[in-house]
């Protein structure tokens, strides 16, 4: 398991720092899968099997599919490779270094060190969708909800202006 | 099994490198993904917190990190539509040249 753990962290850390920090923006891409499937196999460690493959689907299937859309249809493919060595790139990185300082010393110092997990619990999707469907029934409809809104406005606002005569 | 600070420093670790990624890179699209990553470590803790926590039967973890990533799908949704429409005004996806308010 300890091996599997560290195996999967470096998976996952090597493809987030590639997908932010490399030139081209289809690798980045294609790194940001590989950070999301490490992820994946993070939560199906720790038991939680029905989220590891809704991470696959929504965030390899789907997320990473429409950044490659959006990359299309704004043509940037093609752009110039940029790399960031410019001094607020510095900065940007000297602040997130910070943010991880803080929250690496508030988790040292927070007395979660040694805790061990109980015995793994039954997750079945059968409990989960009682879940949904009992306790958790509103909040699904309002994702529901939220999610028929954000398509909608996303197509409106990528749909063309046609009544300016397309720009 | 790893101990659970093991992932609260991997997770804290993510949500830097997207925070870093957000904060150089010049490309919206880039920003974009730089924000899906925070999402995802603070998905990463959910369910941690969740396997480590008092009450694992409960499944409140794992169904707040479900809800997460319909809310996190939503906002890839408009945020790459958001990024169409501005290509489609200012013709770069730059975020240093969209600086003007009225095109």
């Amino acid at each position: 398991m300890e091996t599997a753990f560290y195996v999967l962290a470096a998976v996952t850390v090597a493809g987030a720092v590639a997908a932010m920090a490399l030139p081209r923006l289809v690798h980045c891409t294609l790194c940001l899968a590989v950070a999301f499937v490490g992820l994946a196999g993070h939560f199906l460690l720790l038991g939680a099997e029905f989220v590891s493959f809704a991470q696959v689907l929504v965030y390899v299937g789907a997320v990473a599919i429409l950044v490659v859309f959006a990359m299309l249809l704004t043509r940037s493919a093609d752009a110039p490779p940029a790399w960031v060595v410019s001094r607020p790139g510095l900065l940007g990185v000297g602040v997130a270094v910070l943010v991880f300082g803080c929250l690496a010393a508030t988790v040292a110092g927070s007395g979660l060190a040694g805790r061990e997990a109980p015995p793994a619990p039954e997750v079945t999707v059968k409990a989960l969708g009682e879940r949904l469907m009992a306790e958790y029934v509103v909040p699904l409809e309002v994702v529901g909800l939220l999610l028929t809104a954000a398509l909608i406005g996303a197509v409106i606002l990528a749909l063309e202006d046609r009544a300016k005569g397309g720009t | 099994m790893p101990p659970l600070h093991a992932y609260l420093l991997l997770s804290a670790a993510l949500f830097a490198i997207g925070l870093a990624g957000a904060l150089t890179r010049r490309h919206a699209i880039l920003v974009l993904v730089g924000i899906e990553l925070m999402l995802n470590a603070a998905n990463l803790n959910f369910i941690a917190f969740w396997r480590y926590g008092a009450r694992p039967e409960a499944l409140t973890g794992v169904l707040f990190a479900m809800f997460s990533i319909g809310i996190a799908a939503a906002e890839a949704a408009v945020g790459l539509a958001l990024i169409i429409a501005v290509y489609r005004h200012f013709r770069t996806t730059t975020v240093n040249d969209v600086n003007e308010l009225r095109g």
